[in-house]
């Protein structure tokens, strides 16, 4: 029986009370809050879970195989679908390695491009991770409102490369094409837009007391775990302590990639003031909180993106009037020949786009980028024998990582709270399984 | 710390024991026997000028070339890497840490060759060793629960060695 010192409504205690039988209990594959195709196998004691087991690979599409069997080029679209909500900055990791790996410098308008791309696409990111937080939590208008703001993002991709979901838009040596006319406006005006509605977000979620109730103090994963056990991104950041001397950890500020290294932005490192009093550095809620002041970092980066990407557009549109002033108009045989290298010449000048070698160099290197979900890496071999495909193609998962910390968060929690921990990982399993 | 410091402190811990080290590579990289990965990772974890707290990546490369009319050109003898990519928390370097070992265990084909363990040092290795296993068939000794992971329990094979053949069948489900 309880006695009357037992705080009633604490379900923890209660339940030693009452006799309850181990149960192994199915959570997945195919379940709404598992975000994809996650399986869990929870141990339960009543309403306690003593042990998780994470079943992966229902997503599994051998993606490392395939990169050891076609061209950078053409694995491009593949690295669209490991982590699909942040497509642009899985392009931009795989990008990078082959680079490195070639000793490619790429112009500097394709930076730029490549910097507004891939922020942006950190904000329809977030936007899905947290309009997800909250449904797996109970709470379905944030989902909606979410999406609303994101499907302005997709469109704005659309824009600029044609696909809604998976782009192939920055690519080897740059970006695919230039941005289209009128689109820095268009994209700015949505900024606009997107930064009056944060603070409805901050009402609906941060604040409201239902869900500080399922994610304050839930699942806290302290900063030596999260750093023993490989997690990045928000999931690392949200258990260090700025207060406590530990560095800004982004890779954008601590190994600048594509020029971050020009741009004045934050990294967001807890405790913050606006806390509620009962959350704790590295539980759900803080977690979650870092994700939605990226979202107001990436907003600033874009500004400036686009401010550096005004004059470097003028630049190209003043090489089309001069290309065009001195076009040859007689395409005779000999005229071909000349005509083509302008405009390979002019191609080149347009600045957002250079050409792959012909044979990846020997040699191997591994890239790190700092995508949503954390730091993505790419281990690429490349061929002995000369050839354009490479010998050995790795991904390494921000999410993989991640999620192996699962056991460890919800072992001791209630059922309930296993869909606020595992949400609050924000996991995409295309990455996970690739 | 630039990546020569890190090896000339591994070699004046090591010595001999540092079979070799490439400083020209895009990732330098030092080369070990896989009997003394266990010490060599724990000094680089614990040491207070390297601590090397973040394992990032563990990776199989395996080389061979399957096809024999390319042999010659292939540039490679037949063997298997293991890839231990890390990071530092507190100094911000990262390093690289490599295994030769041949393609099976006393070449034996159908043997596995096996590592020890790192998944006592960092947490992390636990489900990339098991993910090597999987899929480039690594047997990690003193490992506490080294099951496939992202393949069925029951797959026959790892896909990432070269010489891997697609199964023809799959419970009833025809691959090929």
């Amino acid at each position: 029986m309880a006695t009357a010192t037992t705080p009633r409504d604490d379900q923890r205690i209660i339940e030693f009370d009452v006799r309850t039988d181990e149960m192994l209990v199915n959570m997945g594959p195919q379940h709404p809050s598992t975000h994809g195709v996650l399986r869990l196998v929870l141990r339960t004691d009543g309403e306690i879970i003593s042990e998780v087991t994470p079943h992966l690979g229902y997503l599994h599409r051998c993606a490392e195989k395939i990169g050891e069997n076609v061209t950078p080029i053409q694995y491009i679209p593949y690295t669209d679908r490991m982590d699909y909500l942040a497509a642009m900055n899985m392009n931009l990791g795989y990008s990078l390695a082959i680079e490195k790996l070639c000793g490619m410098k790429i112009p500097e308008k394709a930076n730029v491009i490549r910097v507004v791309i891939c922020e942006l696409n950190r904000i329809a990111s977030h936007l899905v991770g947290m309009g997800a937080y909250g449904l797996d939590l109970g709470t379905f208008s944030p989902f909606l409102y979410a999406f609303r703001e994101r499907e302005m993002i997709l469109d704005l991709f659309e824009e600029v490369c044609g696909a809604r979901l998976t782009y192939s838009y920055l690519t080897i040596g740059g970006a695919h094409d230039d941005l289209p006319e009128g689109w820095s406006e268009r994209c700015q005006k949505f900024l606009d837009y997107l930064k009056q509605r944060i603070e409805e977000y901050h009402t609906l979620l941060t604040r409201n007391a239902i869900f500080i109730q399922r994610t304050a103090g839930i699942g806290i994963l302290t900063r030596e775990q999260a750093i023993a056990y490989g997690c990045s991104g928000p999931m690392l950041r949200g258990s260090l302590r700025k207060d406590l001397g530990d560095p800004d950890w982004d890779l954008r500020k601590t190994e600048p990639y594509s020029g971050y290294e020009q741009y004045d932005f934050k990294a967001i490192v807890p405790p913050f003031d606006v806390a509620p009093p009962e959350a704790v550095v590295g539980d759900c809620w803080h977690r979650f909180y870092v994700r939605m002041l990226e979202v107001l970092e990436s907003i600033k980066i874009i500004e400036q993106g686009l401010k550096k990407y005004a004059p470097l557009k003028a630049e190209g549109d003043a090489l089309t009037a001069e290309f065009e002033a001195k076009k040859p108009t007689l395409a005779a045989p000999e005229q071909k020949k000349e005509l083509e290298k302008a405009n390979a010449a002019f191609a080149a000048r347009l600045g957002h786009r250079i050409e792959l070698p012909k044979h990846l160099p020997p040699g191997e290197t591994y890239v790190e980028t700092e995508c949503p979900r954390g730091q993505m890496g790419f281990y690429v071999v490349g061929n002995p024998a000369k050839s354009l495909v490479p010998l050995r193609v790795r991904a390494r998962s921000s999410s993989f990582s991640n999620l192996s910390t699962t056991n460890l968060l919800c072992a001791g929690c209630l059922i309930a709270d296993v869909p606020a921990i595992v949400g609050s990982i924000d996991i995409v399993m295309g990455e996970i399984d690739r | 710390m630039t990546s020569a410091e890190i090896i000339a402190v591994l070699e004046g811990q090591f010595g001999a024991k540092i079979k070799a080290k490439n400083l020209e590579a895009i990732d330098p990289f030092v080369t070990i026997e896989s009997a003394d990965l266990p010490a060599v990772c724990r000094f680089l974890r614990d040491d207070a000028r390297l601590k090397f707290d973040i394992l990032s990546c563990i990776s199989g490369v395996d080389y061979l070339e399957p096809d024999p009319k390319k042999v010659a050109k292939a540039g490679f003898e037949p063997h298997t890497e293991v890839v231990y990519h890390m990071q530092s928390f507190a100094h911000r370097h990262r390093f690289v840490v490599k295994l030769n070992l041949p393609r099976w265990k006393g070449d034996k084909p159908g043997e596995l060759p096996e590592v020890p363990t790192v998944s006592n040092l960092w947490p992390a290795a636990d489900w990339h060793e098991r993910e090597v296993y999987d899929l480039s068939g690594i047997w990690f000794t003193g490992h506490p629960d080294l099951r496939r992971i992202l393949l069925a329990e029951d797959w026959t094979g790892h896909p990432l060695r070269k010489d891997y053949e697609f199964p023809l069948e799959y419970h009833g489900i025809r691959g090929r």
